[in-house]
């Protein structure tokens, strides 16, 4: 059923308001941002993006982060949950409940009870930002258990291993080569998330007194809020640009898949 | 089955001369059928060939290129979808989650404005049809398959509408249902006498409910005849293949007449003029028996036993392979790799060129 | 089949079970224990504390910011989802603005104070577009750094929110029910008002409450736009933090952690019954 001439002339409409609502902003930024003294034009709060040694540090801590994250949180979820729902689908709710648990817990509470936690990691592996790294595997495991179970479900797991342990194949192989290969897009989904939020996490590694990338964005706000503006705003184009990637190769990966 | 024809010379339901295009693809390709009031016309085809198009744009869901459809007389191609007064069974998902099952079927009253009470009563007697009348306050989920497609159709006839309209509407259920269920509608069709348009892609489903059946295929309609003429006078190869299973033999035709197997049997309309080409027998019309002497022409493949029917395969001296259906008495004397005698013995045959 | 070997591919679970105990069972048990000691001794003091007229106004004013805030991106977010849902599944626009969403939503937080900062600041370009062309002044006394501003800077992040959450609750809704309402003779009004509204209603509370707690919860952008004072909870639990004494006890901080956890579970849990609610309608 075709949609009237005057809905689409409406939507339309509305559209273009929500475009203005959050373009706006995002306009402004580059205006602000690219404000010289007295009206001109100029980029040299984007220059300090690469020149400014504390921002890059940071810039390029928070990417590190985001790897670790990524690679922590894919080594630890991945094989769990193919192995529960091969081996021990009882426990499913459970799993299920546990990674959806972080979304109950907010990052604020459990930065408060954790300082006991890091004082053990920093004493074991010494003071360094990318400690980070474990606290995030729990932020992000509520949507990353998201996008690899709709990628999990979508397959018949517990079919495929049959056929290939009746081939011959160990248990490893099993999850490393025929599962793993066939639920790339949810794993993908699920990387690219985590790289979103770790980029844009501020809560803990301000209250642990760690200078990620939003720390020193914020930071800098008070001295020299054209940067921290030109930072934000390449943020937001940096995770923008990541997620449409994502929502571009996971859905063609997965019409070739099938 | 009886056709509750009346001697009224209006159709019910008219398609004329019906266009659907997309573009290029031409999804319904000149369509023009009648429906007399209280008949059950079947649409048959494969997917893609127009049923469901056609239906579709009856039902006013969809807006055609070009041609009129006319109800009653009217024409109603430009009428909006929800003031045609059709009831429609999908093909699945349609009943209202939030809704009970008697709620369901009195929406369309309720927006008729139909008062509570007639309302329900009304619903009581849907259901009662149906068979679901114990179910009245359950919810869709609640029930299986075939009982939401029941509830569906005490839905759509809720509102007493002037044609009954089944979009494929046993297809997604279990096989064992689904022959259950073609009955039931059968039934109900009939008891209440609605003008009925049902589109399937399962040609047994047609030949049994149908008073009259169109085969479409790529948009146009093939044929359009009560199921036993479909069946032993198919008019193009395309029905003849598409109901029923068919041999193709090779034969020599001449005059009105086509020599197959040796047998002489008359031709249908549409067939090759002379010269050469293939028969389309049945399975049913293809005789097999044991070989005396040496009068055999075949040798038997295999044998399929189907309960009260048997299903042989014989491979020809010529190499044709044949398939043969007989009695499981009649094929239980014969096995496999026994030579055999196979002959032809149709009233007719379609023959088409090679 | 041995006890033993019944249980053993259980314990393959193991490292995983133990990885969130200590990252994030551990620091929530220390929360709420916390919550409840001063000086190593059990006290309900802290608690008590909770109902001090400075930590009731922040929670007060919590609440006022998350219900605010979760109304307009709910009412504004279901409305974007719906503009966006009507364009096609795969269609370019869904996924931009499913992507920006993501981005906003979830990893918003400092960036959207120098997004507003930057629009409505003292030297937001919108502030010295409107100073100079019409001679208003919208910075005014710096209401962006108050409630009035927060709510609006929140806006920002529980509209997209919204957007993600109820998008799927509109995919839910098959064609075949518009269809078989249109077929029965409904109107585009009698429609929505009784087949898709009551269908999407509980995906449409669910939605507002976890934008609730998304907000209650939210730390960043307030910290990120307020150096001044502590309005909302999470703000004084920053100073707890900071200054370890506040309001004479230790463990305040916990005990605000501590509020914040049940004002949130409980918020999830309602959310968690709705959302069983819808999954069976829109599957």
């Amino acid at each position: 059923m075709r949609p009237s001439g005057t809905f689409r002339v409406v939507r339309m409409l509305m559209l273009l308001g929500f475009a203005v609502l959050f373009f706006g902003p995002l306009l402004a930024m580059l205006d602000f941002s690219t404000r010289g003294v007295d009206g001109s034009r100029t980029w040299d709060a984007w220059a300090n993006l690469v020149k400014d040694p504390e921002l890059n540090r940071a810039i390029v801590s928070s990417l590190l982060l985001a790897l670790f994250t990524v690679l922590l949180m894919l080594l630890l979820l991945v094989p769990t949950m193919i192995w529960v729902r091969l081996r021990v689908p009882r426990a499913t709710r459970l799993l299920e409940f546990l990674c959806l648990l972080p979304l109950t817990i907010p990052a604020l509470v459990i930065v408060v009870g954790i300082t006991n936690v890091y004082q053990w990691v920093t004493y074991l592996l010494g003071d360094s930002i990318l400690n980070l790294t474990f606290v995030y595997v729990v932020l992000v495991l509520p949507f990353a258990y998201r996008a690899i179970e709709s990628s999990l479900s979508s397959i018949d797991a517990t079919t495929l291993a049959e056929a290939a342990r009746s081939l011959g194949a160990g248990w490893w192989t099993v999850i490393g080569r025929i599962i793993v290969p066939n639920i790339w897009s949810g794993v993908l989904s699920a990387a690219f998330v985590s790289v979103a939020l770790v980029l844009g996490e501020y809560t803990i590694a301000s209250l642990l007194n760690y200078e990620n990338m939003q720390v020193v964005i914020a930071l800098l706000g008070k001295s020299d809020a054209n940067t921290s503006v030109a930072a934000s705003l390449a943020a937001i184009i940096f995770a923008f640009v990541l997620l449409m990637l994502l929502s571009v190769f996971g859905r063609s990966r997965r019409a070739e898949g099938r | 089955m009886t056709t509750a024809v009346t001697t009224q010379t209006e159709p019910a339901v008219a398609f004329r001369d019906l266009h659907r295009h997309y573009g290029d693809v031409r999804a319904l390709d000149g369509l023009s059928l009648d429906l007399a009031p209280g008949e059950m016309v079947v649409l048959l085809g494969p997917s893609g060939c127009g049923k469901t198009t056609a239906l579709r744009l009856l039902a006013g869901l969809d807006v055609a290129t070009s041609g009129t459809v006319m109800v009653g007389g009217r024409d109603i191609t430009h009428v909006p979808a929800n003031k045609r007064d059709m009831g429609m069974v999908f093909q699945a998902y349609s009943l209202f989650p939030h809704l009970t099952v008697e709620e369901n079927v009195a929406f369309g009253l309720k927006l008729r404005g139909v008062d509570k009470g007639a309302r329900l009563k009304r619903a009581g007697e849907m259901l009662e049809l149906v068979g679901l009348s114990t179910q009245g306050k359950r919810y869709a989920h609640q029930l299986s398959g075939g009982q939401q497609q029941r509830v569906a159709l005490a839905r759509a006839l809720a509102i007493e509408p002037a044609v009954l309209l089944l979009d494929e509407p046993l297809s997604a259920l279990d096989a064992k249902v689904r022959v259950q269920l073609r009955d039931e509608i059968r039934r109900v069709q009939v008891e209440v006498g609605t003008t009925t348009l049902f589109v399937t892609h399962d040609q047994e489903e047609a030949l049994a409910v149908a008073d009259r059946v169109g085969v479409m295929y790529q948009g146009r309609l093939e044929q359009v005849a009560p199921p036993t003429e479909l069946y032993a006078r198919p008019a193009t190869p395309f029905v003849a293949e598409f109901v029923g299973l068919s041999n193709r033999l090779r034969a020599d035709v001449s005059g009105r007449t086509a020599r197959v197997l040796g047998a002489t049997v008359p031709l249908l309309d549409g067939s090759v003029e002379r010269g050469s080409g293939l028969a389309l027998v049945r399975p049913e019309s293809v005789g097999v028996s044991a070989a005396e002497g040496g009068d055999g022409n075949a040798r038997v493949v295999t044998v399929g036993f189907l309960g009260a029917i048997s299903r042989l395969q014989c491979r020809l001296d010529d190499g044709q392979i044949v398939i043969a259906q007989l009695t499981s008495a009649a094929a239980s004397r014969l096995a496999q790799d026994q030579p055999v005698r196979v002959d032809v013995h149709a009233d007719a045959v379609l023959v088409v060129p090679e | 089949m041995s006890r033993f070997s019944r249980l053993a591919p259980s314990l393959a679970l193991l490292p995983f079970l133990l990885y969130l105990t200590v990252f994030l069972l551990v620091p929530t048990i220390t929360v709420v224990v916390g919550a409840f000691t001063e000086g190593g001794r059990f006290t309900l003091s802290n608690i008590t504390a909770l109902v001090d007229p400075v930590t009731l106004a922040a929670l007060r004013t919590s609440v006022l910011l998350s219900a605010v805030s979760a109304l307009i991106g709910a009412t504004f977010g279901a409305v974007l989802a719906y503009l966006v849902v009507t364009g096609g599944r795969r269609s370019w626009l869904r996924r931009s603005v499913t992507s920006l969403s993501g981005v906003l939503a979830q990893c918003g937080g400092v960036m959207l104070a120098f997004a507003f900062i930057a629009t409505i600041g003292f030297s937001g370009t919108l502030t010295i577009w409107l100073r100079d062309h019409f001679g208003i002044d919208i910075f005014g006394s710096g209401w962006l750094f108050a409630l009035p501003g927060l709510i609006l800077v929140y806006a920002y992040f529980q509209i997209p929110l919204m957007v993600i959450v109820f998008l799927p609750a509109l995919d839910g809704i098959k064609p075949q029910w518009r269809e078989a309402s249109v077929n029965l003779g409904a109107n585009a009004w009698q429609y929505w008002t009784q087949v898709a509204f009551p269908l999407l209603r509980p995906a449409f509370l669910g939605a507002t409450l976890l934008l609730f707690a998304n907000a209650f919860a939210a730390y960043a952008t307030a910290a990120a736009l307020v150096s001044q004072g502590n309005p909302i909870v999470p703000l004084l639990i920053r100073s707890g933090l900071s200054s370890e004494v506040l309001l004479g006890h230790q463990h305040l901080a916990f005990a605000l952690a501590f509020e914040m956890i049940v004002v949130v579970a409980i918020v999830m849990g309602i959310y968690g019954l709705l959302l069983q609610r819808t999954s069976r309608w829109l599957r």
